[in-house]
This record gives C-alpha cells, structure tokens and sequence, in this order.
C-alpha cells in the first residue's frame, strides 16, 4: 500500500479547503451581477419575440367574416371599447352602427321581423340608417363605413372631410 | 496565461492602448464633505443610455402616424413585458430631467463652471435644453388627449415670441394646426435629430471633464493650494467607479419598482375636434414657466404679457449660457450676486412648479 | 286676474289728459311706424293696463302680423280715445274670461284661416278644450279654472317650440303649477295640491329639465293638454305603456292586473305612483320603508315568500357585477388591460335591467332566465378580473426578485469597495 503523500489529500490541501473568505465578497458580487443580468435581459429577450396578434385594432376593426350572417340578420361586434352593430340586409348589403342606444345606453339589436333596429329597454326603434324614427332616442346611431376586403368584414369610422 | 490576459495582450497589440490606461488609473475625484454631488452627472448619463436602450427597443413595435395611439396600447398589453419598456421610459425620462436639473444647480452651487470650465457648462445647459425638448417632443408620441393639448399649448407660447415666433410654430407643429404632420415631425426629432445633437455636445462633455478632472469648490480649492497636504483625493478606478455603480443599481431598483407598481397610463386617444379638458397643464418641468405666464398680466405697459413672459424666459435662458462669463476667474473672488441669483433661480423653480401644480 | 269693469267718475277727463301727456312723450318713438295708437298708450301705463312694445315684439301673433284691435276690435289710427276705443269702432275692451276660448277659436279653429299661417297647426283645440275639466267647468259657471291666455300666457305668447314659452315641454309643469300647487286657490276643489311638489322628486321631472330630455312626459303628456282630465283610475296603465311597453306587456299577462282591475286599483300607479314617480329600486321588493309588495300581500303567504325569491335574485345578480367591477377596477389602476371584461360588464348589466323590467310579469321562472344570463357574464368577467390581479401580482414578484438581486449587487459592491479600501 503506497504510503507516500502525494496521492492522498490531507488537511491544508487547496482542493479540501472551503471558498476562503477573502473570496466569498467576489462570490457574492459575481452571483449578484449575474442574477440582476439574467433579471434584466429575460424580459427584453421576451419583449423581442413578437407577439401572435398582429392586430392592433385601431379605427378599422374586423367585424365578420363573409358568409358568417344570412341576409336579414344582425350581429353585435365590438369597436373599441364599445359594441357596434354588423346588419347583413335582406338584399345582402352590410351596414354597420353603433350598437349604444342615444336614450339611455342599452345596446341595440336588429329585429329581422320588423327589417328595423330595435331597442329593448324603453322600445326605441332606429331605420337601417341608424335615424332614430320611434320611440325615445333623441339622436340617430353613430353610422360607421363598412368595407368587405376578402373573406373579412372591415367597419371603420366615417371620417368627415 | 490566462486566456483574458491573451485578449488584453492581442488588443494592445493593435491599439495600444497603454496611455489611455495609465491616464484612466490616473484619474481621481476630490473628496470633501460635498463629494456626493459628484454622482449626480454620472446617474444623469445612465438614465440617458436607459432612455437610449428602451427607446431602440420601443422603436421595434411604435408606429408614428395614424395607429400611435393603438401601438402604444398594443405594447401595453400584447408584446411581453411590453409594459415594462414602456413604463421605464417613460419614469426614467422624468427622472432624468430631475437629475439633470439637479446636476445642475450641484454645478452651479459648486461652483464648478468657472474657469477653466466655462465650456463644459455651456455644452451641459444646451444639452439641459436639449432634454427638455426630449421630454416635449417624446410626450406627444402617444398621442393621447392630455399630450395633445399640452403640444398644442406649448407650441402656442412658442408662436408668442415677436418676429420669428410664429415660423418657428409653424416648424415645430408642421403646419398651423397640431396634427398627424406635428406627430411625425416630433417623432423624427425625438428618435433622430435631438439624440444625434446630444451624443455629440455629450460626447464634448464629457471629453472635457475627462481633460479638466473634476472641479473643487473655491474655498476648498484656496485651501488645498495653500496647503497641497490637505488634499484628499479618491482614485477614480476602481473606487468612485464601483459607488458610481452603486448608485446606477439603485437607480435601476428605483425604475423598476416605479414601472411596476405605478405603470404609465395610456390615457384617451386623442381628438382633435373635442374642446381641451379644463385646466390643462404641461408636465411637472414645464410648470414653473407655465406658472409664471398664468400670473403675468394680459397687458404690462403696453407689452402683451404672454410675449414678455417668452421673452423673459429667453433672456434669462440666454444668460444662463453664458453664466461663467460673469464670474471671477480667481477662487478668492466669487460674485456674490451669482450665488444670489443661484439660490433665488432654485427657490424660484422649486416654488412656481409646486405652485404650478397645486393650482386648478 | 283683475278686470275693469266698472270705470270711475271722472275718468274720461283723466283718460284725455293722460293721453295727451303719454302721446307728447312718445310722439318721437313711434316716428316711423304703422299706426298702432293703442301701443302709444298702452306702452307705458303701468300694469295691468300696460304691454310694453319690448314685450309685445316676442309675441307670435304680432310677429306674424296681428294687431291688438285683431283681438280687442277698435280703431289704431286715432290717438283719440273716444275714437280708438269706441264701441261703434268694435272696441271689446279687456276680454271676459268666459269668452276668451271662443275668442282664440275664432280663429284657431278655423282650417281654412290657421292654412294661411301654419297649414300643420292643429284645429281642435276649442273642441278638445270643451271635453276637458277646465271647459267644462268654465261652462258651468266657474271662472277660476284655466283659459287659453292662462297657460299660453298673452301679448307675449310664443310658439310652444320656444324655450321660454309658457307651454314648452320644460316649463308646462310650472305653468298648470300655478294654479294646482296654490292650495289657497284650489280651495273648494276636492282634488290635492301636491302633484307638482311630488312631479318634481320624480324621474320624470329630472329627466325633462334637468337632462333636457323632451321626451320625457311632464303634466300634459299624461292628461293631455287642450283636452286636460285624468285618464281614469282603469285606463292609466295604457297612458305608461306608450313608452314603457315591455313592463306594460307583461303586467297585461300578469296575475296583477285582474287582482287590481278587481279592487278598482290604478295599473302602475298603486307600486310607482302617479306624480311622483321615484327611480324604482329593489328595495322595492323589500320590507322596509320603500316595500310595495307588503303593503297588500300577508307576511309569511306564497307571494310574500316569491318576493323574497325575486328580491334575492336581482340582488345576487347586482353583488355579482359590483363584484367585477370592482376586481376590474383595481386591475385597470394597476395598470392592466381588461377593456374587453369591462365592455362586457355593460351587457351584464343590461341584463339586469331587463330581469328588472321582467318583474313586472310577477313570474319568477322568466326573472330567473334574465338573471342567470347575466350572472354568467358577470362571472366571466370577474374571472378576467382576477387573471389580470394574477397577471398584476406575477409583475410583483418579479419585481422582488430583481430587487432582492440588486440588493445582492449593491451588498456586494459595498463590501468589495470595504475590502480593498482596508
């Protein structure tokens, strides 16, 4: 059995010793600058990935698709931060308004018996126009453009000039 | 040898670079009782290459023109951590111009602007000047309501200085009216012009201190000289490197815990055709002027009040500039009068913006 | 009201003299115009003899071209009283009360003449007039009730379109006050004077002239105006159902409208009162001071017991989107984007705005449809809420980790700068 120290570590030996103490200040400092790096370049490497939606939504919104309304029929979509009306009329033109009624905010919707919109709380009735012709609301709807580009339904709002 | 000292040896070999490094160990900073002053204008630098950082990386998804509004939400609330940026730009670009007001009145108490360091000071306040006009162009990029009518405002008071006042409108504005012109224009001086002029006057800047070292109060400067014993000095590299670098991470956990917690709004798309909400305000470092046109007369003499307040502003601005040119050159001389008007331009600006904000 | 009927002795010298002083004052300002001897005088005596030629310009009939003698008869050309106000002249004098309906309808109730002026102004006022209280009871002898110059007021009477008309939807409820919120004048009469008082709490009322809503009905709206009578005890649910249909379709299909045909009941009136008529709420449906049900129904019975059932699911449905609300608002001040949720939340609450009209069927089974569609948008939305309060909070922790890392940093520069400074 070879006796000779040089092969067995014993006491004194550098690879046994912990991390001296003169050194733990450059451990801590190092782990620090690397935490806070890592801390800082995570979020900017996720800011870089672009997201899924491209949309931004802006004044042109998606409203539908082709195909997704019969002719006489309606459906509520959102503009914004308010709801807006999408109506398919029975010849098969598209027209878009706002959905808020002018009387007291409930939202709109299109009656396909009546080939008019209606309004359910208090029975406020507006043409396809959006012109308020019975009941309380004061004002007519907000009319919007409504522009079919491919399978999608684009509403924006009616710039004046 | 290691292989960092082989990178070192192999870069000196093309650049050597030797007395670059011999003059940085050679660098060192006063130490007396007012020393903290001292990192003002390095933690000014650092918010200007955060602005610099998150500016670029807001550029990737921004878009000037019709959709601005819709882009700022966008990175609010699709891009990840889009939020954060945001946020961060926009705190660090108000504590920038704090410390860069603070930077300067520290200058200006110090006295550290007279000779031989009159064009040091001349190249900050331009750059001063400079960061406000950073902070002017950069709030309309949102476009929102408050931004809108507060460029409309501002480019208003513009239009008031006699002779060139209403063409400089016009310029800033691009056209009568602030519109989608006035939104690209500020766009393309906010990102381009202002940052270009400043990188270079900056780069001045700082070439000159470098040169110069740092500057020592007067008394202290008469003492030291009368007894070269009594300086007390620290070593640039590392020492006052390292607390520099102490106070820039503290800067950062300060960014970071103001966009966390109190997020930038977004605000009301902007409209052009609705009235401008009442009491309408610049931000906080344009209130102490804004302030002082509320309180001017309509009519002083026969002077429009609104111009000689622009007017005023713009010769006190001028004299600002060439502040050193009226002092002393000799330590044991200061005008009093500056320190004067020093602590009254302090207590001036500090009061009128409180004012400012209180007032409805 | 006052009329001159009996003239003192003395008066036509006193009426000469006047007239020569007033005619040398205001010789200068009539310099240009028509003749019209009656304004020289009679705009500046004082009232109740005086119209003002300042007031006499608003009026719309002489904006379209009558004069005092189309109404008063008389000769405008002579300053001469004996001549102007002659009765071989038609000179009228001051109206009498009981003839002033037959005196407007003289003319307005004649097509052929209203065409030449207005061809779409109606001409059944008189006729109506005779159907309501007031003509019939002016027919009967009594001479406080209202004329036409009463509510249309006169010499400055405007188009009912004029806001500051006397008869423009804003102030009618001022006008019939004048009379019927005077409890001394309305002595003898064996109707309250409280109404307008009461119109005035209403919502009616604070919708009209407070948010300027004309459509809102005031006094006349419900009892008519030229035709004014109460609808009838029986016949006042169809006056509310003109605008408030739904309420009133289901109320016709409810179990409530026999019961209170039955008891002789006025329709809506017996829950929401006639005048005035609050914003209705669900204390309502309660047992406190506001609770309608119990003031028939017996505690503890079926109905009293179905009540607390529809009370407890409006109420259910109103926690649940206070709830979201306030969730979303907490999370948009933290900065985090929940525009959809609070879009959403509207259509919650219209939900609740229609279980609440669905009440008025009395039928549990449909309340309770209008009320689960709106507890699950609400919920949904209260979800949204709560992720973004997650989202919120996952930003907070992300901030202590980089804070405690900067703290680390800033531990470990201090430290290293101690070391070697040391």
């Amino acid at each position: 059995m070879p006796t000779n120290s040089q092969d067995v570590a014993h006491a004194g030996d550098p690879l046994l010793q912990p991390i001296p103490r003169r050194r733990l200040v450059e451990v801590l400092l190092g782990c620090g600058f690397v935490a806070t790096a890592v801390a800082f370049v995570y979020p900017v490497v996720r800011y870089l990935v672009p997201p899924k939606t491209a949309d931004l939504g802006g004044d042109s919104v998606v409203a539908g698709r082709v195909g997704e309304l019969k002719p006489n029929s309606g459906k509520i979509f959102r503009f914004g931060s308010r709801p807006g009306l999408l109506i398919r009329t029975a010849s098969g033109n598209y027209r878009a308004m706002s959905a808020t009624c002018t009387h007291l905010s409930c939202t709109v919707q299109y009656r396909e018996d009546l080939r008019e919109v209606w309004c359910a709380c208090h029975n406020g009735v507006y043409n396809l126009d959006g012109r308020n012709i019975s009941g309380p609301p004061p004002r007519p709807l907000e009319a919007f453009d409504v522009q079919v580009r491919g399978e999608e339904i684009f509403v924006r709002r009616r710039r004046e000039a | 040898m290691s292989p960092f000292r082989r990178v070192l040896n192999w870069l000196d070999e093309r650049l050597e670079y030797d007395d670059l490094v011999a003059l940085a160990r050679k660098k060192t900073v006063p130490l007396h009782r007012l020393s903290y002053w001292y990192f003002l204008g390095g933690i000014t630098l650092f918010l200007f290459v955060i602005q610099v950082l998150t500016g670029i990386l807001l550029l990737l998804y921004y878009r000037p023109g019709a959709e601005a509004f819709e882009s700022v939400q966008y990175i609010m609330t699709q891009v990840q951590f889009g939020w954060l940026i945001r946020s961060i730009h926009s705190w660090s670009a108000n504590l920038m111009i704090f410390t860069a007001f603070a930077h300067m009145f520290s200058v200006l108490f110090l006295k550290a602007y007279r000779k031989p360091r009159e064009l040091t000071w001349v190249s900050g306040v331009v750059l001063l000047f400079l960061v406000m006009g950073f902070g002017f162009s950069g709030y309309l990029l949102p476009w929102n309501t408050l931004a809108f009518f507060a460029t409309k405002v501002g480019t208003e008071i513009t239009g008031q200085v006699p002779v060139i006042g209403k063409p400089m409108m016009i310029f800033l504005r691009g056209g009568e009216e602030v519109t989608g012109a006035t939104l690209t224009r500020f766009f393309g001086f906010h990102v381009a012009v202002l940052p270009g002029v400043a990188t270079v006057l900056l780069s001045i800047h700082l070439l000159l201190v470098q040169r110069q070292g740092i500057s020592v109060p007067p008394k202290l400067e008469m003492e030291w000289r009368a007894n070269p014993a009594e300086k007390r000095e620290m070593k640039f590299f590392p020492n006052f490197a390292l607390r520099e670098l102490m106070a820039w991470y503290t800067a950062l956990g300060v960014l970071g815990a103001l966009a966390a917690i109190f997020p930038w709004n977004l605000g009301v798309k902007a409209d052009p055709f609705v009235p401008a909400p009442a009491g309408i305000k610049p931000e906080w470092y344009f209130l102490f002027m804004f302030q002082t046109l509320k309180l001017i007369p309509s009519k002083v003499w026969f002077i429009d009040g609104e111009v000689l307040g622009v007017l005023a502003f713009g010769l006190v601005g001028l004299l600002w500039l060439l502040l050193p040119f009226f002092e002393s050159d000799e330590p044991a001389h200061m005008k009093q009068w500056i320190t004067g008007f020093a602590v009254f331009a302090l207590v001036y600006v500090t009061g009128m913006s409180v004012y400012g904000h209180l007032a409805k | 009201m006052a009329i001159l009927r009996n003239k003192p002795r003395g008066f036509n010298t006193l009426r000469s003299l006047a007239t020569l002083v007033f005619l040398l004052a205001t010789a200068s300002l009539s310099h240009g115009q028509t003749p019209n001897s009656c304004l020289d005088c009679h705009s500046v005596l004082p009232d109740p003899l005086g119209v003002s030629q300042e007031k006499f310009s608003q009026d719309i009939h002489a904006q379209k071209g009558l004069t005092c003698v189309s109404c008063h008869g008389g000769d405008p050309s002579s300053d001469d009283p004996d001549k102007s106000m002659s009765r071989k002249a038609g000179w009228k004098g001051a109206i009498d009360r009981k003839q002033i309906p037959q005196l407007c309808g003289s003319c307005h109730s004649d097509p052929a003449y209203m065409r030449q002026f207005n061809p779409s102004l109606r001409t059944d006022q008189l006729d109506q007039y005779h159907t309501s209280v007031h003509g019939r009871r002016l027919a009967s002898g009594d001479p406080k009730v209202a004329v036409c110059t009463d509510c249309h007021s006169v010499h400055d009477l405007r188009a009912p379109s004029d806001p500051r008309s006397t008869v423009n939807p804003v102030n009618v409820a001022n006008t019939c006050a004048r009379c019927h919120a005077d409890a001394n004048y309305m002595k003898g009469y064996a109707i309250p004077t409280d109404q307008f008082a009461r119109y005035n709490t209403s919502v009616h009322h604070e919708a009209l002239a407070v948010r300027g809503d004309l459509s809102a009905p005031t006094c006349t709206t419900c009892h008519g105006n030229h035709g004014a009578a109460p609808p009838g005890v029986d016949k006042v649910q169809n006056v509310c159902s003109t605008c408030h249909v739904f309420q009133a379709q289901m109320y016709e299909k409810s179990s409530h409208l026999q019961a209170f045909q039955a008891a002789s009941l006025p329709g809506c009136v017996v829950c929401h009162s006639n005048h005035g008529i609050r914003h209705p709420t669900d204390a309502m449906l309660g047992t406190g001071s506001e609770a309608v049900c119990m003031q028939c129904h017996t505690p503890g019975d079926a109905c009293d017991q179905a009540r607390a059932g529809l009370l407890g699911d409006l109420g259910q449905l109103d926690q649940a989107i206070k709830k979201a609300d306030q969730v979303l608002a907490v999370a948009e001040s933290s900065g985090m984007e929940v525009s959809e949720a609070l879009l959403a939340q509207s259509q919650a609450r219209d939900s609740l705005t229609k279980a609440r009209v669905t009440i008025h069927s009395f039928r549990k089974d449909l309340v309770d449809q209008d009320v689960q569609a709106g507890l699950n948008i609400a919920t949904k939305n209260l979800q949204s809420g709560q992720k973004a309060m997650a989202e919120r909070n996952y930003r907070r922790v992300g901030l202590a980790i980089s804070l405690i890392a900067i703290a680390i940093v800033l531990a470990g520069l201090r430290l290293y700068i101690n070391k070697i400074e040391s």
